[in-house]
């Protein structure tokens, strides 16, 4: 897909996750938004896979391990092709395949998260098996910054280093905000690039609102180089709907009729 | 006198299971967390090195590695002490592993209070209620070296997360590696219509001389070996308790919730029953020898014997 059709892209996934959230009364449109573009270059532009054949053997292998973000991974699946868009109004009602939280109900989620701090060693041991057997695929796992804070989240950053897979990449939503508020406030996770470094990782910082960016450092990799590769995304978390940029309230809110007006009038693609 | 055939730590049939699976199996993988010679899996390192992954310690990251590993077809058997798994990890394995029914083995060892000087933080007295109250999971209680050999082999066959419940110390082998094994089947290793012995893991061998010690006073004991305790074998267990109208679970765990309870809640629901536990009585373990703890805490057969009596009475008989 070219530069412009992502940033088309992301403002169609953005609109889905406004519109989700909102038909749903609840959900998570904060997070998802701030990682929709990552998301965007993520599944439009980097990824091996096949919609039509979720299981594809070839395919790379994506984990939310901030599951509440579910609403930007479902719209990106439906966009893709996994399932039909209209699926996406199901989202967190009785019988939906489209849980609160991703589960493996839903085609192309490969584990269910929502507990955090838990995906990233997923993605590890699905890159270490990879190693183990010569497989060519590559790994990629999303973390939010407020989930760093968990300690899994270090025993498998060290363990990735240990085991020197250059075939992982995460992505982690640097936009400073969690629930309780500030991350620097609540909980310092910095200096976030000398810490990954230590644990021997390759760093890139990029503005996770920049498309152009974040596809030069999706395709940096891999690099064959021996090291986990962590984009560190500089984001706004509610990025693209005024009243939602860097507000904690929004973490996991839905916004009301009015709100989602407002939100859709200013997600509305520019006139040509 | 109860037929044995010698003495041998349950999880050294966890380690020779490995390295048979590591002939037959190339999906079979194994996870250890520092403890590798403890739970014996230092044998499968050995001989399958590129297939062993020493996770540190760092236990809640192994579940998650393994369970991205069986997510590419490996058969992961993950390996530490039961505290440090079941308890530490419970969530990994709840919401990484049941949720999504990832095929993960999970071998935990030290299980009970006969592990002895070591104490009560290494003394793993709650996994099976924990374990078993998890959907998807299935929870294997092996009675001895042998059985708990062909349990591990049972392991890989079943689709989905298993867990495996082995002790410390050197326990009677009361099997041969001819006696049958069937997941998810009791199996009768007593006959009798006075009272039935539930018994689970190495109180089996604890039920079995319990039993000895009734016959000679007369009493006809029933001895059911439930090493599966989850998926549990309703119909043998219902079998049982109809046939002598009374009943004794016989486990080295809590008896809250754990194996005991998992029968209170069938009889409850299928058929109520005069009932006694030999568990540990929600306490915490303490330092001393496997004889003394069992006497301290109420697990040797002379305490099977008396709860028999008990529950004999409790129905009338």
């Amino acid at each position: 897909m070219e530069l412009g059709d992502l940033v088309r892209m992301a403002r169609q996934i953005r609109r889905d996750i406004v519109t989700i959230t909102h038909v749903a009364g609840s959900g998570h449109p904060g997070g998802s938004l701030s990682s929709a573009d990552f998301v965007t270059a993520l599944y439009f532009h980097k990824l091996r896979h096949r919609p039509e054949d979720p299981h594809w053997e070839g395919r790379d292998r994506v984990i939310f391990s901030k599951g509440h973000v579910a609403p930007v991974l479902y719209a990106a699946l439906a966009r893709s092709g996994y399932f039909p868009v209209a699926d996406l109004n199901g989202l967190r009602r009785l019988g939906s395949h489209l849980q609160g939280h991703p589960c493996t109900c839903t085609p192309g989620v490969e584990v269910g998260t929502g507990s955090l701090g838990q995906g990233l060693s997923v993605a590890v041991g699905m890159a270490m098996a990879a190693k183990l057997d010569g497989r060519p695929n590559l790994f990629y796992c999303v973390n939010g910054d407020g989930e760093l804070q968990e300690g899994q989240i270090w025993e498998a950053l060290m363990a990735a280093g240990h085991y020197r897979l250059d075939n992982l990449l995460t992505f982690i939503d640097y936009n400073n905000l969690q629930i309780d508020g500030e991350v620097e406030k609540v909980m310092g996770v910095a200096p976030l690039a000398d810490k990954l470094r230590a644990f021997r990782w390759e760093v890139v910082g990029v503005d996770g609102h920049d498309m152009s960016a974040l596809v030069a450092a999706l395709d940096a990799f891999p690099r064959n180089d021996g090291k986990p590769t962590a984009i560190i995304g500089r984001t706004v978390k509610g990025k693209g709907v005024s009243f939602m940029e860097n507000i904690a309230g929004w973490h996991g809110k839905a916004p009301n009729d009015e709100q989602y007006a407002q939100a859709m009038r200013e997600l509305a693609d520019p006139e040509v | 006198m109860v037929q044995t055939y010698g003495k041998k730590p349950t999880r050294m049939g966890y380690g020779d299971g490995l390295l048979t699976l590591g002939e037959t199996d190339p999906r079979v993988v194994v996870f250890d967390a520092d403890l590798a010679k403890s739970t014996t899996t230092d044998w499968f390192a050995e001989k399958f090195p590129a297939r062993f992954f020493d996770a540190g310690i760092a236990e809640q990251n192994m579940l998650g590695m393994a369970a991205g590993m069986s997510l590419l077809g490996k058969t992961p058997f993950v390996s530490t002490y039961g505290v440090f798994v079941a308890g530490r990890a419970w969530d990994q394995i709840r919401t990484t592993i049941c949720y999504s029914k990832l095929n993960v083995k999970i071998g935990g060892m030290h299980g009970g209070v006969s592990v002895g000087p070591d104490g009560a933080t290494h003394q793993a007295l709650e996994e099976i209620t924990i374990m078993r109250v998890l959907p998807n999971m299935i929870v294997l209680s092996p009675c001895d070296y042998h059985e708990s050999y062909k349990a591990t082999l049972a392991a890989a066959q079943i689709a989905g997360p298993v867990y495996l419940r082995f002790g410390r110390e050197a326990v009677p082998i009361i099997s041969t590696p001819e006696t049958p094994f069937e997941f998810g089947k009791a199996a009768l290793w007593r006959d009798g219509n006075d009272v039935a012995l539930l018994a689970t893991g190495h109180m089996v061998y604890h039920a079995l001389e319990a039993a000895e010690a009734l016959a000679g006073a007369g009493v006809n004991a029933l001895v059911l070996n439930v090493h599966t305790i989850k998926p549990l074998d309703e119909e043998a267990v219902l079998a049982a308790v109809a046939q002598c109208g009374c009943a004794v679970t016989c486990e080295e765990h809590q008896t809250t919730g754990g194996f005991g309870g998992a029968i209170a809640e069938l009889l409850a629901k299928r058929r109520p029953t005069p009932l006694r536990f030999i568990g540990v009585q929600d306490r915490f373990g303490e330092s001393g020898q496997p004889d003394e703890l069992f006497e301290e805490f109420g697990l040797s057969a002379h305490f099977i014997v008396k709860a028999a009596r008990e529950v004999m009475q409790a129905a009338k008989k």
